[in-house]
This record gives C-alpha cells, structure tokens and sequence, in this order.
C-alpha cells in the first residue's frame, strides 16, 4: 500500500501546496479534467495524492484514513479537540497564515477588552431580553476561548460565511472569524478587541497518528521526511 | 467494572431506600428544551451537554442532570411540601478526557419544604451519607450563601455587586473583578482618555447591529460612575480573602467565619443558619466535631446552589468522580418558577462508581 496524502483540493491552498512540496523536489499533480478529482505524485515512490476539502482533512487524519495531510492550525484544533494525541505537526509551511480573532463594531468606543465584553454582554442581555450574539463557524475553539476568559451572556450563532456581514444584518451583534490583514473588518466597520486573538494559524503538514503503518508505508515516510527536510 | 444490570439494581435499591423515606418516585423526559438549559448556564453548556434538534422542537438537550427537569415539574403542579426520588441516565459531553463516563445513571432525592430549611439540609446529608456508610469516603461541606451574603454587604455600588455575584461561580473573572474595584488593577490610559471625553462618541463610526447607541451610551455613564465611586475598602477585601480561604471542620470554621464578620457583618444571618444546620446535623447523627468545611467548596462546579452545598469523595481512588454531590437552590426555583418560589435542597448519588468501589474493598 501507499503513503496517502491529504492535499486541499482546489484554489489558492492547493497551489501553494504544490508549489511548496515542488521547491522541495516532489511533484503534486491534479491529473485529468479540472473537474476531476485525482492526482498524481512523482520524485519519491509510495506516495498517493487523496484531494480533498480542506475542513474534511482533519477528520481524515483522527480516523486513520490519510496519513499525512495539509490544512490550517485552526482547522485542527477546532475539529479535533484531543489533536495532539491525533496528529502530529510535520512541517508549518509559511503559507495561508490567518488569525481567528474577536471583532466588534468600531463604534462601540466603551468595548476594547474581554473585561468590557463580558460587561455589555451583560447590560445587552437585561436591555434587550436575549443573550449577545457572536457570530462563527469556529464554536468549540471561540465557547473555550472565552470560557476560560470568563466571558459569560453570549450566545454563539452558526456562520459559514460572509460572517462580517452578520452585524450589518442584525443577525448577530460581534463576530469571530479568521482575518489575514484585518481589510475585511475595517471594510464592515469592525475592530479587533485588543486581548481578542483567538489562535494563529497556518497551513501545516500533519501526520495521523491513528494509522498502522505497514513496512513500506514507513520507509516511504522516513523517505519522505527525508526529502522534506524534517526527518 | 460493574454491568450495567448491577448498576440499575443497584440504583433501584437505593431509589427504594427514598422512597421508604418518604420520596415520591418521579420521572423526567431524556430530551429537554435546549433553550431553559442555555438561559440558565450560558453557552458553556454546549461544552457539557449533547445537543440534537428537529425541525419542529427546535435543539434539545439529552439531559445533563434530573434538578432542572424535577424543580420544573414541581413548580408547574406540585404538592407542598414536596420530596421526590428519581434514578436514571444523565448525559455528559466529553472534549478533554476520553476516559470519563459521557453517560451514567444517578439517583436523587430533592426536598421542597418551606419549614425549616436547616433541618431539610440535614435531612438530605444524613439520608445520602447513610446510603454510602459502607464506603471510605470523605465528605466535605460548604455554603456558598456566605460568600453571596458577603457580596452583597460590601460597601460599594450596586453595579460592583451585581457584577461580582454574577461570577461567583467563575472563580478568575471574580478575582479579577474584585482587584479592579479595590483599586489594585490601575484603569488603561486609554479608558481614561475616553471618560475624560466631553463627548465620547464624536465622530464615531457608522452604527451597526442590534447594540445600539443607547447600550454604548448607558455604559459610558456606568464607567464614569465607577470610576467617581470609591474603591472597596481594604479591610473588606482582605475579609472576603480569609473568608475564601477558610478550611476546617464545622465548628472550627464557624468560629472562623465569626471573625471575618467583625469586618463582614452581612454575613452574620447567613453563619446563623451555619450554625443551625450544624446542629441540625448533630441532631441526625452525623458527627459534626470531623466534617470538613471549605467556604470555596462548590464554586467551580455546582452553579446552581446559592446556600449549603456537599460532596463525597473517595480519596483512595482520585480517578474516581465524587460519588455524590449536593446542595441547596432556592434560586434556581425562583428562576423557573414563573413568579413562584420555594427553599429547595437535594443530592445525587452514583450508583456504578459505589459498586466499583465496593469491589475495591472487597
């Protein structure tokens, strides 16, 4: 058997990985139409390309079926909450840097701090009857994050895109979501609170340590570390 | 460890040992509104709790614990006074340890007794330490009614204290809270430039969502009236301080606590009914000179009692969870109680880790 890896399977993610395994003398490929998802790797043997959603990888490496894989830090942690004991970080690979941070609206000139969000949310509750809403699609990472702040009186709301938006439309009242230059916010007149970085993240190269690896699947692996620079 | 046909036996003895106590066997659904659970605890919930949802009811919790679904079911038509039992699964999502139970039976006894809340609290120590009498177990008191008297006697504003009860259960937030309003935290520069504004919200950016500028404005005036009003005093700080940190057993801590009230009088009602619930126990055997009492004990984990509070723990076997746990929560009642209240004390046991210990000493 092969050495499976788990690559994004399309846009900018995709690319750079290819172009960074490429600079390190292993060649990734999609084969076929552009529509098809296969692919194909030359420069080491045993080792398969599996395309695949970038959100999927994670789940793939907990359960054994990839074994390595590619996606973000934040990806990680928020679908594998026992993730060091699941994967194993190989190599941060200095692309797709983004930050998942806490944004509320610029206007709120009394919020700079968890301290005065926990304190609105409060006021925000016994005005207006419901809990302040924050809208994201990272709910385990930003519920433990502001546990452990002791922010209390908010609600989470499920957001899987065009989170900075929510706001504007009266669909939630604070966001977290990820940021790379903070454009996004500025743009919806948002503002980073000052203690509201949730996690950095990057794209990274995992390994699975839920697989059983067969005695080709390891050399292929040492091999590949080898090339990678990492072993 | 023991079967799940141990554990149901074992459960239906000691429900049976309750009823023969007087409690009325009763019965809760598995699936709650999601929404009662989530305005009680917060979004903290979810991290405990398995939520599922359909396209009628809306998200539904698999109940987390039976105190919730008992004190409603009494406040919408129950008898008074009124004891229950119960025995059943409650459901725990895990995240961190795969090696804790995310389902397990537990068996309750809950009293709601307008008469005389000492002797209820009592009784629901006694009847729960005799269930365990053949284990080695450690058994440990608190109240945390002391520290909420406490808060609410302190001479400050009314905003500081409803700040500070509001995280009496959060032990860091509260700590924090209380370093900030006795002055220790100094104020950023940047909150005072703001404060010192004749107009804080000139020029502001364009006002979106729901918070509007009536919430940013209320709020700029609370912090320019907490930062007119004066600090906490020291000497009440460091009363609250040693009132936190006391650890002795019952009569010693009552002593103790005495002490503290000299600089926190509001407290003295509350140390009355200490002192009446320990002669309570007395009265029911239980040898008060040995019980251990800790004035924090409770505050992390049990945030729906606001008076006497108990666990028993089996220190042999730290992997073990407490065996039982319970306490008083006249609050809570009021909060689900549409406008009723009633003194509500109750304790659960767990009847798989009892047999698990058992065997241990066997």
């Amino acid at each position: 058997m092969t050495l499976k890896l788990g690559v994004p399977s399309k846009g900018r993610l995709m690319q750079k990985t290819f172009d960074w395994f490429d600079k390190r003398g292993i060649q990734l490929a999609r084969t076929g139409s552009d529509r098809e998802y296969a692919g194909a790797v030359s420069g080491i043997d045993g080792v398969s390309l599996v395309l695949l959603s970038a959100g999927e990888i994670p789940r793939e490496l907990a359960a054994g079926r990839i074994h390595l894989g590619v996606t973000g830090t934040d990806l990680v942690h928020e679908k594998l909450p026992l993730w060091e004991q699941q994967v194993e970080q190989i190599a941060v690979m200095g692309f797709g840097q983004a930050d998942l941070i806490l944004a509320v609206p610029q206007f709120w000139v009394d919020v700079e701090t968890l301290d005065d969000l926990d304190a609105a949310a409060a006021e925000f509750r016994a005005r207006h009857g419901f809990r302040l809403r924050i809208a994201t699609k990272y709910h385990r990472l930003v519920r433990e994050f502001l546990r452990a702040a002791g922010v209390s009186d908010y609600q989470l709301v499920d957001s899987q895109g065009a989170t900075e938006g929510t706001v504007r439309n009266e669909t939630a009242e604070a966001v977290a979501d990820i940021t790379s230059t903070g454009e996004t916010l500025r743009a919806n007149h948002l503002k980073l609170m000052k203690d509201g970085l949730i996690l950095r993240s990057q794209a990274t190269l995992w390994r699975s340590r839920m697989c059983k690896y067969t005695e080709a699947e390891s050399a292929s692996l040492a091999k590949l570390q080898e090339c990678l620079g990492t072993g | 460890m023991p079967s799940r046909a141990e554990t149901l036996a074992r459960a239906a003895g000691l429900r049976a040992q309750f009823e023969a106590a007087g409690a009325l066997p009763v019965e809760t659904p598995i699936l709650q509104p999601a929404e009662t659970l989530l305005d009680l605890y917060g979004e903290d919930i979810r991290a405990r709790a398995y939520v599922t949802s359909d396209a009628l009811r809306g998200e539904q919790m698999l109940r987390p614990d039976f105190t919730v679904p008992v004190v409603q079911m009494h406040m919408a038509h129950g008898a008074e006074p009124a004891r229950y039992t119960y025995s059943g699964e409650v459901f725990r999502r895990q995240e961190d340890d795969p090696d804790r139970a995310n389902e397990y039976v537990q068996v309750g006894y809950e009293v709601f007794d307008r008469a005389d809340p000492a002797a209820a609290d009592a009784e629901v120590f006694a009847l729960i330490s005799k269930a365990l009498a053949n284990l080695e177990l450690r058994a440990v008191t608190g109240d945390i009614g002391i520290l909420m008297a406490a808060v609410r006697g302190l001479n400050t504003t009314e905003t500081r204290k409803t700040a500070l009860m509001r995280h009496i259960w959060r032990p860091k937030r509260f700590r924090a809270l209380l370093d900030r309003f006795g002055g220790r935290t100094p104020v950023p520069p940047t909150r005072i430039a703001l404060l010192a504004m004749d107009d804080p919200l000139a020029g502001i950016a364009p006002q979106i969502g729901q918070r509007d500028l009536g919430d940013v404005t209320a709020r700029i005036k609370t912090l320019r009236e907490d930062m007119a009003a004066d600090p906490i005093a020291g000497h009440e700080l460091s009363a609250l301080e040693t009132l936190l940190s006391v650890q002795e057993t019952a009569p010693f801590a009552l002593q103790q606590l005495r002490d503290v009230a000299v600089n926190l009088p509001s407290i003295l009602p509350a140390l009355d009914r200490l002192e009446q619930r320990i002669a309570a126990l007395d009265a029911r055997g239980v040898d008060v000179g040995n019980l251990d009492f800790e004035a924090s004990y409770g505050r992390t984990s049990m945030e729906y009692y606001d008076g006497f509070v108990f666990g028993f723990h089996a220190e042999r076997r730290p992997d073990l969870p407490p065996i039982a746990t319970g306490g008083r929560y006249d609050a809570l009642t009021r909060q689900l109680g549409n406008g009723e209240e009633i003194p509500a004390v109750g304790g659960v046991l767990r009847p798989g880790p009892m047999l698990e210990l058992e065997r241990g000493v066997r």
